[in-house]
């Protein structure tokens, strides 16, 4: 029975005030603007479409993020959703950090990707078929490791967002920490979460990282696939510059736009037009911004050389190119002729009160609703893309040749019994022809004869 | 789940995230009820939705005397008025078993699917594509079923058998204690049993036949294809099928609260092994 008392325990510890005494002040400042979004609404709202957890679980949802606000130096938070794991679910949290605090996060960061290291192809074996050379040469691997493609800026793209997990209201959050190359991976690989964070993820290919990674590609795949708005609500921000300038990579930024209007809630639903993608589109490479790997300069020089398209280094990598951010969900492919996203009113026997909620088809678990002014995205599920067809995993690489074939390492035939009979006949008669030619004082001549 | 303790049931399963919007759980409330007195069910379970792209059928299921008789199925569209669905037989699940996607929706709808069948023409042998027609209809009571027989669950002690004949509720079933909720041999699917012959007589001799008469889960393939959970502390036992994602089998142990509903797309999870 400990467990139940521990976990009341602790979520008792989520109701009780932060600090003591100065009750009256405490009072005015968190009625001011908090961090902490409006948890209750939402879940009402979700409620109404079908989705959502109970709505006491909500309440211990939002105290424990305000136990987060409270421990991070959060400047807007929100509250994503819920990943389902085979022992412990996951609940995650959206955040943006105040400027300036995260600096000192990075470093604890760094730390933690160091530790999943990125899988090497076998090494190659030395073979030498000629014993006779003195120095054994060992022939160089010719398998280059991709180069590293860096992360993106933080507050860009894929960065965004941090996201915090905890297990369940009441335990601590935890950072996620992400790179390129574990979205990349994690494309290709589908495995159920633990709900262990240092679990390892055991899979092929194999995926560079533990747990907390692969929860973290997820939630970034799952966001940039699957968080919308109305048409409207959100609108690029002033000129910042030309767009050829960002090298046709389409605009990083958008704001609130405060003349939003809202729209009916039949039109939400008829057409998919009026929703559209705020988060920007993951490429092939795993960022939402292009960047050449082969390159080593500045970023503000590769955006420059992208648009020439200069062939440098030995392999000519084609830039990757994504929808533009704020496209309409008309616009998303379809999936073996089903639509992407299904539209529905929350409740038919009342539609001037209800709600347009739309779900993916893609992502199942995530829905959006909106009413009026107000939206929002939340995922609740397992963690795993839809596909019609079964997964297939990849193939193991194809064996890689041990070294380069050249003159001496080739493999000679032996001679078949044919063609040493026939050279031994031809010694022979060479050797009798030659011994009627030394009848002389002459020295035979040794012969060595390799067979 | 039962129709009666519908609120408090989706409360406990809701951890999975999905559950009902108020309007259809007022209207679920009074339809059941009217069901059960038309159709003269001993209980009535809400079985759960199946999601599709266009609309989705909410499913309920009677129950007769006997528990384990087969149950009728019903389905609904808007939650108030039932269709009865043919009962299942093995030729609809060979046939079904070739439609794969989601679920359109429309009770109406047919999959088309060609298939190469040999035509005896005279005497000349030979194949020819014919389109099949399926109906959805046939579609979503194979599904049931196959769901039915794969994952519903039921704790064990909750059903008990007499030797007469028919399976009743057990009225002193007070919920499972804490150290058994966790394990998976204390839940029994909810089906005539099909393994339980093939244990061995030292397995049998610890069974009581009276509680132990169905299959448990414990034995299911591919191993750990359910997610045991604790939800709020030790105060709730989710189990979640993997085989069949969406299924939710809640249990508040050493309390009569127990049922398992349904809400998904409906296909089975065929990538299963790889993802564990």
């Amino acid at each position: 029975m400990q467990p139940t008392y521990e976990m009341a325990e602790r979520q008792k510890a989520l109701f009780g005030r932060s600090g003591s005494g100065e009750g009256e002040q405490e009072m005015e400042e968190e009625t001011a603007e908090t961090a902490v979004p409006n948890i209750m609404e939402k879940a009402f709202y979700f409620e109404q479409a079908g989705v959502g957890l109970s709505s006491d679980e909500s309440f211990r949802v939002f105290m424990a993020l305000k136990q987060l606000v409270e421990q991070q130096p959060i400047h807007t938070c929100r509250f994503w959703g819920k990943i389902l794991g085979l022992s412990r679910s996951y609940l995650v949290a959206e955040v943006e950090f105040r400027e300036g605090e995260e600096e000192a996060e990075e470093e604890e960061v760094e730390e933690m990707t160091e530790g999943g290291e990125g899988m090497e192809a076998h090494g190659e074996e030395e073979g030498d078929e000629d014993e006779d050379k003195a120095t054994d040469v060992i022939p160089k691997p010719t398998w280059k490791p991709p180069p590293v493609i860096p992360k993106e800026d933080s507050r860009t793209g894929t960065n965004r967002y941090l996201y915090f997990v905890c297990n369940e209201p009441g335990r601590p959050w935890m950072r996620l920490p992400v790179t390129p190359i574990q979205i990349v991976q994690a494309r290709k690989i589908r495995k159920f979460f633990t709900g262990y964070l240092d679990a390892p993820v055991i899979s092929y290919p194999p995926f560079p990282g533990n747990e907390a990674n692969y929860l973290r590609a997820q939630i970034a795949r799952i966001s940039a696939a699957t968080h919308i708005s109305p048409l409207g609500f959100y609108q690029f921000g002033e000129e910042e510059g030309d767009e050829e300038e960002e090298g046709g990579a389409g605009r990083d930024s958008y704001e609130e736009n405060p003349d939003f209007e809202g729209i009916p809630v039949l039109e939400l639903v008829d057409s998919m037009a009026n929703w559209v993608h705020h988060t920007q589109h993951i490429l092939p490479q795993g960022r939402c911004t292009w960047v050449n790997p082969l390159q080593k300069t500045e970023e503000e020089e590769e955006l420059g050389e992208e648009e020439e398209k200069a062939d440098e280094g030995v392999e000519e990598v084609e830039q990757e190119v994504g929808p533009p951010l704020l496209t309409p969900l008309s616009e998303d492919a379809e999936i073996m002729h089903m639509a992407p996203w299904t539209a529905r009113l929350s409740c038919t026997l009342s539609p001037q009160y209800s709600v347009a909620v739309v779900r993916s088809n893609l992502w199942p678990g995530a829905y959006a609703y909106a009413s009026g002014k107000k939206f929002e995205n939340i995922y609740i599920g397992w963690g795993h893309k839809y596909s019609p067809e079964n997964f297939n995993p990849s193939l193991p690489a194809p064996i890689q040749h041990e070294y380069p074939s050249g003159p001496d390492t080739i493999e000679m035939s032996d001679p078949t019994v044919e063609e040493e009979q026939a050279l031994k006949a031809a010694q022979e008669q060479a050797l009798a022809a030659a011994e009627e030619e030394e009848e002389d004082e002459e020295e035979d001549e040794d012969e060595d004869q390799d067979d | 789940m039962d129709a009666e303790s519908l609120l408090l049931a989706l409360e406990l399963a809701s951890g999975s995230g999905q559950g009902l919007s108020p309007d259809r759980r007022a209207s679920l409330l009074t339809s059941l009820m009217l069901v059960k007195r038309d159709y003269r069910f001993d209980r009535v379970l809400f079985w759960g939705r199946i999601l599709g792209l266009v609309a989705d059928y909410y499913i309920a299921q009677g129950v007769s005397e006997d528990q384990l008789a087969p149950r009728k199925t019903l389905y609904s569209l808007n939650c108030m008025e039932w269709s009865l669905l043919p009962p299942a037989t093995k030729e609809m699940e060979t046939q079904t078993s070739v439609v794969k996607g989601r679920f359109m929706g429309d009770p109406s709808h047919e999959y088309e699917h060609t298939e190469l069948q040999k035509v005896n023409e005279g005497e000349k042998v030979f194949e020819e594509e014919v389109v099949v027609q399926i109906k959805e209809e046939t579609r979503l009571v194979s599904v049931i079923d196959q769901i039915d027989k794969a994952v519903a669950v039921i704790p064990r002690g909750a059903l008990f058998k007499t030797p007469f004949g028919p399976i009743n509720v057990n009225r002193t079933f007070e919920g499972l204690s804490l150290s058994e909720a966790k394990k998976l041999s204390s839940y029994f699917h909810f089906r005539e049993p099909v393994e339980l012959k093939n244990k061995t007589l030292l397995e049998k001799a610890e069974l009581d036949p009276s509680l132990d008469f169905m299959d448990s889960l414990e034995h299911d393939i591919p191993k750990g294809s359910w997610s045991v959970q604790m939800e709020r502390g030790n105060a709730l036992v989710v189990l979640r099928s993997l085989l069949w994602p969406g299924l939710t089998f809640y249990h508040a142990p050493r309390t009569k609260n127990y049922g398992y509903i349904y809400v998904g797309t409906g296909e089975k999870n065929l990538d299963l092994p790889f993802m564990l």
